[in-house]
Order: structure tokens, then C-alpha cells, then sequence
């Protein structure tokens, strides 16, 4: 039988205190300035190379200027480009296009991802299939969604979806499957069952993937609607894909180039913000630094 | 402290007895088998705490499975009163994405806790317990491993359970940080009344902390010997009487580590 007697210096004492504060120390964080510009100065540096680079092959006369103009032609334009309405009218129905292409790619991304992930047999019939739509051009699916919506957004967004959502349902398959079966036991122990365990235990330890997929989508989606509105001239609207091919038409090559800018930049700034996202999930689990 | 005001606290054990009967288990792949338990049997009292130690392929860890009632024995019984059945890993197996006290909080919600305000406080509390109120917002990786152990115990207790299954808890830990552990255990343990079966290959931790040692024989696991620990509490892990019980219960398992050599 259990001893049912115990002294009273087995009380709590300072020794766990002392081990506690000797084991866990935190580095000291740099301050946020000087993050910011360690983080900023290599990218700027790029950026300065690539316009030096540019001038030189602009310089050297490879192709005349109305076909290749230089980097400064080019940011005049784009600097009278922004002070005007009907430009950032274009951004945002391009901007409207991706968010709703890239949202219903996210909502359906993840239900198939969630069922192949959780059902063997489904797996088996479907998984390849996801991996094999996420590796075809989205560009080959255009002539059939225009048969099936015709010159209209649908089509457009018919595309999108269907480069991103794959993707996003990578991400997230690829994250359960790595989720640590401990954990899964630990879940278990707890008393969580079936879709309890799935939401407390198995989507949030496999968040960090599923944030990579939802990023990897994003590139998807914004590759597939850039192709789409080049492609896909709906009528009465001048998104930005249509600006891009008017400026070709025109042979207007600063107002292509800067175009092509703006379409880089928005890309990167989305990016950004999902490197953001993925960056603070992992630094919460202590992943990467 | 409390305890330390008190004369002389009497403990109420409030645990579960455990009672395990002809219990065994087979793992069938294809044509061939191997039985992982055979034929164990074993009487554990309400709030006793049980070390059990072995060597590799005793099957320890099917055993807690079972207990905890995420395996299925193949054949015998096995009862553990009315209460819930916890178990401790020995990496803690702590959730990442949570901070100390949010491990502590999904421990409550999922035994059926109602009330975030009142989860809270009860995680408070719970972390209090194991000294580890100031770290109750850091997050794993922000915790060494002794204090990952005491979360993850804090965890466990937050299932008020009334058999607290351990495996290794502290194998990972260096020796300094397990003494004050096995303290910070016995005092828990004391104040909960709680049943323990703690799991450990480190023969004299056994004999430290439990009021029984269970030696398993392995492939298949069974009871081979069984040594009642009739020493004063607290006991000091370096002190004689612990080592000489040590001794006697490592003679015990290099006897059947051998018979397995001309195996």
C-alpha cells in the first residue's frame, strides 16, 4: 500500500525556480530597424543590378530603343500611369478577379484536400489525379473553358480556380500526412475523436504546409489569370491583361513595360504577405528562425 | 506552504485500482505472429504508485496502450474503475502551435471542460501545481525539456484522472533536473492521491519513487518478479537503502537480458 505519510520538507523548494531560469534564457532580439534593413538592403541591391543591367543592354544598341527603351522611359511612364483613375480602375478588376479566383480555389482546395487526406480509398482513386492537374499547364485549359463559358469571366475564373485549388489541396494533404503520429496518440489520450481530433490536433499541426500550398496556389492563380485576360478579352472591361495587350497592339513598348512592372509588383506584394503569414506560423512552433 | 504548515498530511488515495487479468496481446502480420504480452496478470491498489521496469520487447509500451484504451487486448481482461486513464509521453508531446497554458486549456475542453474563463483559471492553477506560473505564455520551443515535462504533466492532470499511466518521462532529462522532478512527482502525486504506472528503464528511478517494482520479462511480456519498496518517503535517489534495492532489481533483469543471449 501507498505510504501515506510525508515530511514536510518535500515541499515545492527554489531549486526548480533555478533550473527553470538557468535552462530558458531568450537571445536578445535585434531592434526592428535594423531587421527591416537587413532584410531590405540585399533585395534593393537586386533591383538596382537587374535596372544597371537593363541600361547596359539598352546602351550597347542590341535593339532600338521604340523596341527596348530604357529603364527611365519606362518609370516616367509608369509615374504618369499611377496618377491616373482609369489605371487604378484596371487594377481593380484584375485585383476583384484574383481574390474571388483565388477564394473559391480556397474553399474547395481545402474540402478536397481535408477528404483525400482523411479517407484511404480516396486517396488511392483521386490523389495522382490532384498531383497530375497541379503539374498541366493552366494555359491548355482555356480553349475548353471558353467553349464551356464562352468570352466571360467565368472562364476566366474557371482557370484560376483550377491552377490554384490543386495546389492548395497539395499543401494541405502533404501537411497531415507529416503531421507527427505522436501527437495524433497525445490527441487521442485527451479524448479526441474523429472531425475533434482533426480540428484541435491534426489541422493545426499541419498549418505550416498548409500555408505553403495556399502560396503556391497564390503563383498558380495569379499565372492562370494573367494568361486568362490576355486570352480572354471580355468585353467592356480593361483589366489589366487588356491594357497589357492594348500597349502591344499600340507597339507602345514603355507603357508594355511598365504594365509588366506593375504586374510583377502586385505579384511580389501578395507574396509578401504570405511569406509574412508563413513566417510568423513558424516562428510560433520555433520552425526556421 | 500548505504542507509545510500542516502537522502531518495524510493522503486520501483517490485513484483507480487497476486490475489485469490473463491479459494478452498478438500482432498478426500476414502468416506470422508475435505476441507482445502473454498472459499478464496484475493487482494494482487505489492511488498506488507502480514502477514497472524491463528490457527492450517487454511489451511496455502495448501494455499502456491498452490501459489507456488505445489498443485492444487479443485476449484476457483488463479494468480501470470508472475514471479516465491518462498517459504521459516521454517527449511531453506537447502541441507546438500552443502556448504552455493553451496545452493545458485544450487538455480541460476536451474532458468536457465548459466555460473558456473558467478553463483558464483551472489551467492556471494546474500549471501552478507544477511550479510554472510564470512560463504559462511561452511556447514549447521557448521551454527546456524539464519544464516540457511539467507541462505536459500538467496536461495530463488537467484530465482528472484517476490513473496517470507515465512512459519514461524523464528519460530525456539530465540527472539534476530528474531528481528535482521525481520530488516535484512525489509531491503531486501525494497532494492528488492520483494511481501511477510509470514506465522506466532506469532501474534506480524506479526504486525512488515507487511503493512496488514490477520487473517484465521480454518477448512476451510478462511479470517475472516483483520487489515492494518498504522505504521512508521522500527518498534521496543516491542514498544506501535505494541503492542496494537497485542492485537487487538490475541482478533481476541481467538474469533475463542472458537467458535471451542463446536465444
Amino acid at each position: 500500500m501507498p505510504t501515506t505519510e510525508l515530511t514536510p520538507d518535500l515541499a515545492p523548494d527554489t531549486t526548480v525556480a533555478g533550473l527553470d531560469k538557468l535552462e530558458t534564457f531568450s537571445s536578445p532580439t535585434a531592434s526592428r530597424a535594423s531587421r527591416f534593413y537587413s532584410v531590405l538592403w540585399p533585395k534593393l541591391s537586386a533591383v538596382v543590378l537587374a535596372l544597371v543591367l537593363w541600361q547596359i543592354v539598352v546602351w550597347l544598341g542590341w535593339k532600338p530603343t521604340y523596341v527596348l527603351p530604357g529603364p527611365a522611359t519606362v518609370f516616367s511612364e509608369l509615374r504618369a500611369l499611377v496618377v491616373n483613375g482609369s489605371f487604378w480602375h484596371s487594377v481593380g478588376i484584375t485585383m476583384r478577379r484574383a481574390t474571388l479566383g483565388f477564394a473559391i480555389a480556397l474553399v474547395i482546395g481545402s474540402v478536397i484536400g481535408a477528404v483525400v487526406s482523411q479517407s484511404s480509398i480516396v486517396r488511392r482513386a483521386f490523389g495522382s489525379f490532384i498531383t497530375g492537374l497541379q503539374t498541366m499547364p493552366s494555359i491548355v485549359w482555356f480553349p475548353f473553358a471558353i467553349l464551356l463559358f464562352k468570352l466571360t469571366e467565368s472562364a476566366i475564373l474557371f482557370v484560376v480556380v483550377l491552377g490554384a485549388a490543386p495546389a492548395i489541396a497539395n499543401g494541405l494533404i502533404f501537411g497531415v500526412d507529416h503531421v507527427p503520429p505522436l501527437l495524433v496518440r497525445a490527441g487521442r489520450v485527451l479524448g479526441a475523436r474523429g472531425f475533434t481530433l482533426f480540428r484541435s490536433v491534426i489541422l493545426p499541426a499541419a498549418l505550416p504546409s498548409y500555408v505553403s500550398g495556399l502560396k503556391q496556389g497564390w503563383a498558380f492563380a495569379w499565372r492562370s489569370l494573367m494568361a486568362g485576360e490576355l486570352l480572354v478579352i471580355v468585353g467592356n472591361t480593361s483589366s489589366l491583361g487588356v491594357r497589357l495587350d492594348f500597349a502591344r497592339t499600340m507597339s507602345d513598348a514603355p507603357l508594355l513595360l511598365a504594365y509588366m512592372i506593375v504586374i510583377l509588383i502586385i505579384g511580389l506584394c501578395v507574396d509578401a504577405v504570405f511569406g509574412a503569414i508563413d513566417r510568423r506560423v513558424r516562428r510560433t512552433r520555433g520552425l526556421g528562425s | 506552504m500548505i504542507m509545510a504548515a500542516a502537522p502531518i498530511p495524510t493522503r486520501i488515495p483517490s485513484g483507480s485500482p487497476i486490475t489485469i487479468d490473463h491479459l494478452s496481446r498478438t500482432f498478426t502480420t500476414g502468416s506470422t505472429s508475435v505476441a507482445a504480452i502473454s498472459d499478464m496478470h496484475l493487482q494494482i491498489a487505489p492511488g498506488e504508485f507502480v514502477c514497472i521496469v524491463g528490457a527492450s520487447g517487454c511489451g511496455k509500451t502495448t501494455l499502456l496502450n491498452i490501459i489507456a484504451g488505445l489498443d485492444h487486448p487479443t485476449s484476457g481482461s483488463i479494468d480501470t474503475g470508472s475514471g479516465v486513464v491518462s498517459l504521459m509521453f516521454q517527449e511531453g508531446a506537447l502541441f507546438p502551435w500552443l502556448s504552455a497554458r493553451e496545452n493545458v486549456e485544450l487538455g480541460l475542453r476536451l474532458a468536457g471542460m465548459k466555460g473558456r474563463a473558467d478553463r483558464r483559471e483551472r489551467a492556471m492553477e494546474l500549471l501552478g501545481l507544477v511550479q510554472l506560473t510564470d512560463a504559462a505564455e511561452r511556447h514549447p520551443h521557448e521551454l527546456s525539456g524539464g519544464m516540457r515535462q511539467r507541462v505536459s504533466l500538467a496536461r495530463a492532470l488537467a484530465q482528472d484522472a484517476s490513473v496517470l499511466l507515465m512512459d519514461e518521462p524523464f528519460g530525456a532529462l539530465d540527472a539534476m533536473t530528474r531528481d528535482v522532478l521525481h520530488d516535484e512527482l512525489e509531491r503531486i502525486w501525494f497532494e492528488t492521491g492520483v494511481t501511477i504506472m510509470f514506465v522506466t528503464h532506469n532501474v534506480r528511478e524506479a526504486a525512488r519513487l515507487g511503493d512496488r517494482i514490477l520487473v517484465l520479462a521480454s518477448r512476451p511480456g510478462r511479470v517475472i518478479a516483483e520487489y515492494p519498496v518498504d522505504l521512508d518517503r521522500p527518498r534521496r535517489i543516491e542514498s544506501p537503502e535505494v541503492s542496494a534495492l537497485a542492485a537487487e532489481v538490475t541482478d533481476c533483469l541481467r538474469k533475463e537480458v542472458r537467458r535471451h543471449a542463446n536465444d
